[in-house]
């Protein structure tokens, strides 16, 4: 069945298929600083040797994220985190003149950007790199992050994807403003509660039409955001069973807004820990856990939540007993703390970790390190693991955080990616020249010339 | 050097508007450029047609270059100063530090409709420059040099105390709608420390020349640029790089320039001749100015004969700077690398480090 008809279809129709992207960390706990394999997190060359080797794996996608200011911890910026990442835009017009076909995918934010700016960057980066940008759409908004801008934190969370929803429709209507390659270009105008634009876009359509949508959380509201306008969602569902349930709520909610059931692919946050062996993989596992989780990370990691000090605990003894400084949130904790109330979880917290009798280290490493998102085991039992994902349809693929920069890919391309063909649910070759062509997206309906009118929202 | 000026010898830039959007064209240029001895390119951003970010073409030659310095205009009126400070320090990083910033601050109607805010005119542009350039700068500097540490004894993957809040406001008096920037940036510091950062002269005035690097000098006919950028020089003083701006036609491939002139009107001093003649032009040029920006008509057209005819020669008489393998940008212009402004001098880093610096970060 082609795609187009999977596409149109009220039914879901699983593609069989598994993808893989990489999501290139930026400001993480995750990955492994202290190995004398690890190299630097902001150097273009690491950037390269990942991206190149992604490419040789086939990989659909090369992912960056976005963080607009630095986490802090106790009014600091966190001493422990990986911290520092460059532009996602400029990285990926860097990594264009070295890669031929993988997807170069930039998480942009629709709070903190102009429309108009914003989708001219990506068309830009779409013409440069012969059809292959793709922009993750997120939303994150607070005021803290706002200092860091003009507009400051000028708009509402419960608005964000409002705002966000008149902001891809702007954008969407910038890329189809050209008529043709050769144009002629019709005006955009856009009136709105947050932003006002009037422009005649610069640039035509690129080899896929325009860039490619992938939609980043996980709210009720985030998912139909996702379901009206993303053609992939990043999701944070990779454990098997849930991933069928987010796929199965994605499914309605895609027919819900008008969409065939297969139009929004899935592809979850992931983490590998392969070896040649069971055994192997578990000792890899907990050899990375220790790294990730150090005594200073696990008691740091409570100090967000506690928004205090708590340097005189023992990391391998239990929960501290202090009461944390109570506050719904605090602009200093970051955005760990979001939507929890203080003492209401250290309490839950503390019951927890009696319960199951863990140390502070034992717990932290239970609460973090992207426990459900990780794939342990044997080269050939994790191929048989996601050759049933992809029998079913839970995903259309993987979006791989590698703890180790840059050879972190390395064992799953050497590996991994082998098994999966053998099993005839990978990639072979690339499918085409664009990102779209990579992941059997139907290239988009220009939308009629309703260019000229002021959309108002 | 003929002359009996102390100045060194200059340098040359092209502008490659004209490559296109397609990366293949775009490496063509850039390694055109590269291979004819050009020092730096420079990547136009005014909003025209067909025209793609110019931050964006100048990555894409990052890596695909080696010695040439990437320099893409980017304005500073209608741009989030974040967003452009983060962009260019990263520009930089994959530049392997040969990246710089012409800030532009263009009267555009257009610009201003385009993101929704009301048109800035006349000296308030200047006053946004100046902002967005001091936002940049402390920005870059908000990570101090060694402020990744990476201790394992600790855990520790930065040294908190090397990063710092920058605290922009917008000063009093600013025309425009006034705003605030905290940081820290969230790339660390740019290869180069500072990326080198040249302004068209009519900015001078309201962007103090010590906040700057280089002045992009214009006249509007070829015999008038000696006297400008004699006038510029005297306003920025030796330490500030004074560039002349001028649109080149050559004769070639058989056909006369005076045949191709037609249609140009950039406001730009334009030079329309043989190769030889733009030779002797550009000897005396660059006795006066430090470097010149070239605009050639057509990009293909005219970086072949530059590069055949005209650089081989300047290069013989000794006009030209020589481009330095691996050098960065701030090398060509022949600044230091400086330190943070924020840098905190322990006793043992004071003893160490060159003396504390203006906060441009010029001796
Ligand atoms: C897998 C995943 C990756 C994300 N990556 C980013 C990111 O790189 N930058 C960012 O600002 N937000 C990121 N987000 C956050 C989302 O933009 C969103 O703000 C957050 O999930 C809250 O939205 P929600 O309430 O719809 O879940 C990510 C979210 C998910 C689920």
């Amino acid at each position: 069945m082609t795609q187009h008809n999977r596409a149109k279809s009220d039914a879901f129709v699983p593609s069989g298929q598994i993808q893989f992207g990489v999501f290139f960390q930026g400001v993480n706990s995750g990955t492994i600083w202290k190995a004398a394999e690890s190299g630097s997190q902001t150097d273009f060359e690491s950037f390269r040797r990942i991206a190149q080797t992604a490419e040789r794996g086939l990989f659909a996608a090369f992912f960056l994220g976005e963080g607009l200011r630095l986490r802090e911890h106790l009014g600091r910026p966190h001493a422990l985190d990986v911290v520092g990442r460059p532009d996602a835009q400029t990285m990926l017009a860097a990594l264009a003149s070295l890669t031929k076909n993988i997807g170069l995918v930039a998480t942009q934010n629709t709070t903190y950007n102009d429309p108009a700016d914003l989708a001219h960057r990506l068309a830009s980066l779409d013409l440069i790199s012969g059809g292959r940008a793709a922009w993750n759409i997120v939303t994150t908004d607070n005021a803290w992050t706002g200092a860091n801008f003009r507009r400051g934190g000028y708009l509402d969370h419960a608005d964000r994807y409002k705002h966000a929803e008149a902001f891809v429709e702007t954008a969407k209507r910038i890329w189809d403003s050209w008529e043709t390659p050769a144009g002629p270009a019709h005006r955009v105008l856009h009136e709105g509660q947050h932003y006002t634009v009037d422009v005649t876009p610069r640039l035509p359509r690129s080899a896929q039409y325009r860039p490619v949508l992938f939609q980043a959380g996980d709210s009720p509201e985030g998912r139909n955001f996702a379901a009206r306008q993303a053609d992939v969602i990043f999701s944070a569902h990779p454990k098997f069973d849930d991933a069928v349930e987010f796929r199965k709520d994605l499914v309605e909610r895609s027919l819900t807004a008008g969409r065939g059931a297969n139009a929004v692919q899935i592809m979850p946050a992931s983490e590998f820990i392969l070896a040649p062996t069971a055994a192997e993989a578990a000792e890899k596992k907990e050899w990375v856990r220790s790294l990730q989780i150090g005594p200073q990370q696990a008691v740091a990691y409570l100090e967000q939540f506690w928004g205090r000090e708590l340097q005189s605990y023992d990391p391998d003894g239990p929960l501290p007993e202090i009461d944390p400084v109570v506050e719904e949130t605090s602009e200093t904790r970051g955005s760990g703390f979001h939507g929890a109330k203080a003492r209401q979880l250290a309490d839950q917290w503390r019951a927890e970790a009696k319960d199951k009798g863990l140390s502070i280290r034992q717990f932290v490493t239970s609460k973090t390190a992207r426990i459900d998102a990780t794939f342990t085991g044997s080269y050939i039992a994790v191929a048989d693991q996601l050759a049933e994902y992809a029998r079913v349809g839970a995903v259309d693929g993987f979006n791989i955080s590698p703890w180790l920069i840059p050879t972190g890919l390395d064992d799953i391309v050497n590996h991994l990616v082998p098994e999966l063909q053998e099993r005839g649910v990978y990639p072979t070759e690339y499918r085409g020249n664009t990102l779209r062509d990579h992941l059997g997206l139907e290239t988009p309906v220009r939308t009629a010339d309703t260019a000229a009118e002021v959309v108002t929202a | 050097m003929s002359t009996s000026s102390p100045r060194q010898a200059g340098f040359l830039a092209i502008e490659l508007d004209g490559a296109g959007w397609a990366g293949a064209d775009i490496a063509r240029a850039v390694l055109a450029a590269e291979s004819a001895g050009f020092h730096a390119a420079t990547f136009t951003d005014a909003p025209v047609p067909g025209r793609a970010n110019a931050l964006q073409r100048a990555a894409f030659a990052g890596p695909v270059s080696r010695t040439i310095a990437l320099v893409p205009e980017v304005d500073t009126v209608y741009t989030e100063p974040f967003h452009v400070s983060t962009q260019l320090a990263s520009l930089d990083y994959v530049a392997g530090g040969r990246a710089g910033w012409i800030a532009t601050a263009a009267e555009s109607p257009e610009a201003a409709a385009a993101v929704g805010r009301s048109s800035v005119a006349g000296a308030a542009l200047g006053q946004e420059a100046a902002a967005s350039i001091e936002v940049s700068r402390r920005l870059w500097d908000s990570w101090e040099d060694d402020a990744v540490i990476r201790d394992v004894a600790t855990g520790r993957y930065i040294d908190v105390d090397k990063l710092h809040h920058v605290d922009f406001e917008t000063p009093a008096g600013f025309a425009g709608a006034g705003y605030s920037v905290k940081g820290p940036s969230i790339i660390p510091r740019p290869l180069q420390g500072q990326l080198p950062v040249l302004v068209p002269a009519f900015l001078l005035g309201v962007v103090s020349p010590d906040a700057v690097d280089g002045v992009l000098v214009s006249a509007p006919a070829a015999e008038l640029l000696t006297a400008e950028i004699r006038d510029v020089r005297a306003r920025v003083g030796a330490s500030v790089a004074v560039v002349a701006e001028l649109d080149v036609v050559l004769d070639a491939r058989g056909q006369a320039a005076a045949g191709r002139v037609a249609g140009i009107d950039s406001g730009r001093a334009v030079y329309a001749g043989s190769a030889a003649g733009l030779t002797d032009f550009l000897t005396e040029l660059l006795k006066e100015a430090d470097g010149v920006r070239l605009h050639p008509a057509s990009l293909a057209v005219d970086l072949e004969e530059l590069g055949r005819l005209v650089l081989p020669e300047l290069r013989r008489r000794g006009a030209l700077r020589p481009v330095v393998q691996d050098g960065t940008l701030r090398d060509l212009l022949g600044l230091q690398r400086p330190v943070s402004r924020y840098a905190t001098a322990t006793a043992a880093h004071a003893a160490a480090a060159p003396p504390a610096l203006e906060s441009k970060g010029k001796p």
